[in-house]
């Protein structure tokens, strides 16, 4: 193992970290918004807002997320949507996860107790308030792990943006691999900042969901 | 520039040669990944700390780092110790090690839910420990894993896309062939996205016939 090597080159690797981090980030943020547009639009009582949940459920979860990524930012000029590479990389992985999400919102929010809405609904609380005030409150403490899994898989799935050349930590492993010949040192220095960063977001997520079982 | 996807039926060939080994790749790296699974989760559970500790390590690594970085180090790193593999076997490799470690997980958890008392059963008849696991509990474990086994190769599926990056010729360079040549990169890789949904759909359908077909062997 060449620990020279490794100490010459980590500060790049640790600048590319802030990028992954960055785009973990914004994909969180946005997957969290499809998700719920998704979760409502499958749960709502307008046939054709489920057809169109279902859709993009199927549609995104059914075909590879690098190939989704791929006709956003080389297909988007087509129809003219101009992307720089990290953009189109956080709207691309962020509507892919998105759909995951979905999925997770939806399964938590079906599996809080039917009697809960029943009972609301007989108290007086219209369609709306019942969801707002009785069911979400408790779907929310169940999703939070579920969502974490998910978040899990984003992190490690910003990698595929190296396609695109963002230049974040998969980019960069590549690149030192490709100028240095040291594949297993340049994994371990991005493995090992990888790792840190899932780690770190999984106590966040822990903690996050020990406190919404207290209260 | 619009749309023309007069070009696509152009390559209609192409894109099935593609589709074809997507297919090999996902079956080949699908079969590696069980059957290192299976490996991987009896030395976790019973092997000697010699060989589980590296096989642990391996799991941890590899469930903490992206497929893709992991394809470069088995493509790149087979290289400079001086195994030059064709692109398709190092793909059927790295895709086949990464679904192994989660396979693996799934597998230890399901031997662990066999009753124990199958376990004594069988060496109360005088099995030996290895036999027991080979043709006791390891046949009732992998029929409850089944479900989201399947879930896993259905990303197997989904993820091979990512082998096109070290130049395996499947749906995805297909794509990118055809690309080059015509420019259209949206009409292509629609087509190739539409591939894959197809396949995703037969295989999706052939797991819930063999779920039923376990379910009724029961």
């Amino acid at each position: 193992m060449d620990i020279d090597l490794i100490l010459r080159v980590y500060p790049f690797f640790l600048e590319a970290a802030l990028v992954t981090i960055q785009l973990s980030v914004l994909t969180t943020i946005l997957g969290l918004i499809c998700g719920a547009l998704g979760a409502a639009a499958r749960l709502s009582r307008s046939a054709v807002l489920r057809a169109i949940g279902a859709t993009y459920v199927s549609l995104f979860r059914g075909t590879p997320a690098l190939i989704q990524l791929f006709i956003l930012y080389f297909g988007g000029p087509q129809i003219g949507i101009q992307l720089d590479a990290f953009e189109a990389g956080v709207i691309g992985l962020g509507v892919n996860i998105g759909a995951y999400m979905t999925e997770t919102m939806r399964g938590a929010i079906l599996s809080v107790d039917k009697g809960q809405t029943e009972a609301a609904r007989t108290l007086g609380l219209s369609r709306w308030e019942t969801m707002r005030k009785v069911v979400l409150p408790q779907a929310m403490r169940l999703m939070i792990r579920p969502l974490g899994v998910n978040i899990n898989a984003l992190i490690k799935g910003t990698a595929l943006v190296a396609a695109i050349s963002v230049v974040e930590l998969t980019y960069t492993a590549q690149r030192y691999i490709g100028s240095t010949y040291k594949p297993f040192e340049m994994f371990l220095l991005s493995g090992a900042l990888y790792m840190l960063i899932i780690y770190i977001t999984g106590r966040a997520i822990a903690w996050l969901d020990r406190r919404a079982r207290i209260t | 520039m619009g749309l023309d996807f007069t070009v696509v039926p152009d390559y209609f060939g192409v894109l099935m040669l593609g589709g074809a080994w997507t297919i090999a790749i996902t079956i080949g790296a699908g079969l590696l990944s069980f059957f290192i699974g299976i490996l991987f989760a009896v030395i976790a559970l019973y092997g000697h700390w010699s060989v589980r500790l590296p096989v642990r390590l391996f799991a941890w690594l590899f469930m903490g780092t992206p497929l893709l970085l992991q394809l470069f180090l088995i493509y790149f790193g087979l290289i400079q110790i001086g195994i030059d593999l064709p692109a398709f076997v190092a793909g059927v490799i790295g895709l086949g090690l990464h679904f192994a470690v989660y396979n693996s997980e799934l597998i230890q958890a399901s031997i662990l839910a066999v009753d124990k008392g199958q376990y004594e059963g069988a060496r109360t008849l005088g099995l030996s420990r290895g036999q027991t696991l080979r043709r006791v509990v390891i046949p009732q474990a992998v029929r409850a894993v089944v479900p989201p086994m399947g879930n896993n190769m259905i990303a197997l599926l989904k993820d091979s896309a990512l082998v096109s990056v070290i130049g395996v010729m499947e749906i995805t360079l297909a794509a990118q062939q055809a690309i080059s040549r015509t420019y259209r990169p949206f009409e292509f890789y629609l087509a190739a996205a539409a591939c894959y949904y197809v396949v995703n759909l037969a295989l999706e359908a052939g797991l819930r016939r063999l779920e039923r077909r376990i379910a009724a062997s029961r």
